[in-house]
This record gives structure tokens, C-alpha cells and sequence, in this order.
């Protein structure tokens, strides 16, 4: 089997896309944001792995064609970004400064926190881009030397406690405004967090994911200055 | 045929991206540079929403699927990262509490502020 399985041209892809498919559903159920699909079919495909004796580079390699749509579907986040462009234009200066607000601090703190914690320099810039969605901060944190898969795991985790403490926080924070719950979703816990922010509002749900992407562009920018100095 | 040509456009932004990579001295990934140059075509009409719109909704949408293989990848370097789990969690947490609280009270202020100046 193992030695079928490391030669077959599909099994990697149709693995994942199974995979995905299942923890897809099984979220559907339950609507908990700690069934994240990516971690839990991640999981799924580690532990088929393992039992079919087959190693990571084998798996990756057959995942080329997967990897391969990466940039023109992160390109392609462009058009709905271009739509709620045009439907936000009103509330554009307050969400773009508190996204700007909430990316420089997000990049402050993790920083600090690294440095008190004695975090060493490749786990701090894997950290860094944690904030903002998985198609900017993965492929970000390994051009500023970082390691993508934990960029990645970061991420989903940033995302899940953002959606579950999100409302708390709200009220924590007397955010009253729809613009500014959308904002702290969509800068906090990028995608994750505004599937949390749409159910609180359609509007809440539009401006988190347009602040996302501010979020995302903002800090390839300030960390592709700032890494260096870490 | 419609959407082998959304699907042209979309390469061509990726192969520009590319390029903006392999010339401008910044560690920025080549999707952020073809994103904000189709987001600037959009917007100045270069490029119609229509000649993107149904290609650019399914590849945004396979998206998540995409980053499965990379989660993979954690297995590889899962050592590394036991000994230190509870200092990564502890900077998870407390980050994240302090972006959304400052990015949703700055917005909010200018918000209620924006309020105060239309009653005036």
C-alpha cells in the first residue's frame, strides 16, 4: 500500500481535498469556530500519513498543483475587495485608521511578548505575521524567514480565539458601532473572525473582511522594513 | 471559453506580481503585488469587474483548501515547537485581545466623533 500510495500521481490531492471536504462538513454541524476546517482535515491527512508510513516530502510533492493556485487565488481576493471598495467609501477613513491603529500594535506586541517570553528569532518572525489572513501572512512569513507551517497553525489559532472572545470584547470594549466590531474582527482574526463578525451584522461582516485585507497589505509592508531588525 | 479568459487575466496579474517580486528589493510575496495592481486596474477601469467576477469567486473560494498542505507541514517541525507551547499560545491570546480592543475603540472614536460633527 505505502509503496502504491508514494507513486500514485493523485493520492496527495484527492487526500486533501477528501480530507477537507469531511472537516468542512463536520463544522456545517456544529458551527464551532475550533472545528476549523484547515487544522482539523491538516490533522486528518497527518494521521493518514503516519499509519500509511509515508513521509511529509512525498505528501508535499504531490501537492505541487495545489501550491500552484496559491498566487491567483490570493490575487483574485482583489475583486471582492474591489466591491466592498466601493460599498464602504463612507466609513473609509475611520476603518482604515483603525485597522492601521490595530496593525501596528498587533506587530508591537507580538515583539515584545517574544522578547519577554525569550522566544528565539525564527519562532518570533513566524509569529509576527499572525494577524491577517493565511494567503498573505504564510507566504509573507517566509520571505522574511520564518517558517510558513507554523505561520500558518499561528494563524488559525489567532483566528479561532478572536471569534470566540470576539464578543466579550465587544462588550469589554463598548464597541457599539458595527464599523468598529467589523474592524476589530477583521484586523484581529482576519477571515475567522468575520465569518464571527458577519453573524453580528451584515455590515460588521463587510467591513471586517475589507479591514482584513488592509490589515494583510499594511503589514507585508511594515514587516517586509521591519523583520530585518529582529 | 469565459472562464478559460478570467482565468488568462488572473494568470497575467500572477506572472506581473512575479515580476514586481523578481525586480523591487522587499521580501513581499508576489500575490500581494498582483493583488494590488488587479484591485488598481479595477478601479481605473482597466480591467472590468465582469471580465473577473465568476473565476476570481472560485478561486478565492478554494482558498482554505490550499493551505491544508502547508498545515502539513507542521509535523515536520512539531519539536521545535513542543517546549515552547504555552509561551506561543500566552503570545496568541494577549495579542490578539489588544489588536481587536485597539482597532475597535480607534475606529469607534473616530466613529462617534464623525456622529457629534453631523448634529452640530
Amino acid at each position: 500500500m505505502t509503496e502504491f500510495v508514494t507513486g500514485s500521481s493523485f493520492f496527495a490531492v484527492a487526500l486533501t481535498l477528501v480530507a477537507f471536504a469531511l472537516a468542512s462538513r463536520l463544522q456545517g454541524r456544529w458551527k464551532l469556530a475550533i472545528l476549523n476546517p484547515i487544522l482539523l482535515s491538516a490533522l486528518a491527512v497527518i494521521g493518514v500519513l503516519k499509519l500509511l508510513d509515508v513521509p511529509n516530502e512525498i505528501y508535499q510533492s504531490g501537492c505541487r498543483m495545489l501550491n500552484f493556485l496559491l498566487t491567483p487565488a490570493t490575487i483574485c481576493l482583489a475583486v471582492s475587495f474591489y466591491e466592498q471598495f466601493r460599498n464602504l467609501k463612507q466609513h473609509m477613513a475611520s476603518l482604515v485608521a483603525g485597522t492601521l491603529a490595530g496593525t501596528v500594535t498587533g506587530i508591537g506586541s507580538i515583539w515584545l511578548l517574544c522578547r519577554v517570553l525569550h522566544l528565539d528569532r525564527g519562532l518570533t518572525l513566524s509569529l509576527l505575521p499572525k494577524s491577517v489572513t493565511t494567503a498573505i501572512g504564510a507566504p509573507l512569513s517566509a520571505e522574511i524567514g520564518g517558517i510558513a507551517a507554523i505561520t500558518t497553525a499561528a494563524i488559525i489559532v489567532t483566528g479561532i480565539v478572536g471569534s470566540v472572545i470576539g464578543p466579550a470584547c465587544c462588550k469589554l470594549f463598548r464597541l457599539s458601532s458595527p464599523v468598529a466590531q467589523g474592524v476589530a474582527f477583521g484586523t484581529s482574526s482576519h477571515v475567522v473572525g468575520t465569518s464571527r463578525a458577519v453573524q453580528m451584522s451584515q455590515l460588521a461582516g463587510a467591513v471586517s473582511s475589507f479591514a482584513l485585507t488592509v490589515a494583510g497589505i499594511t503589514t507585508c509592508i511594515l514587516l517586509s522594513v521591519l523583520a530585518e531588525l529582529v | 471559453m469565459k472562464y478559460l479568459k478570467q482565468f488568462c487575466i488572473v494568470m497575467v496579474f500572477s506572472l506581473l506580481g512575479e515580476l514586481c517580486r523578481h525586480w523591487i528589493p522587499y521580501p513581499i510575496p508576489a500575490s500581494i503585488y498582483g493583488m494590488v495592481l488587479l484591485f488598481g486596474a479595477l478601479a481605473l477601469k482597466i480591467v472590468r469587474l465582469e471580465q473577473v467576477k465568476d473565476c476570481s469567486g472560485f478561486l478565492a473560494g478554494c482558498l482554505p483548501v490550499l493551505f491544508v498542505a502547508p498545515t502539513v507541514n507542521l509535523m515536520d517541525c512539531w519539536e521545535q515547537l513542543r517546549g515552547s507551547l504555552v509561551p506561543l499560545l500566552l503570545v496568541l491570546l494577549v495579542s490578539t485581545v489588544l489588536v481587536f480592543g485597539v482597532s475597535g475603540r480607534v475606529t469607534q472614536w473616530l466613529v462617534d466623533r464623525k456622529k457629534g460633527e453631523g448634529h452640530d
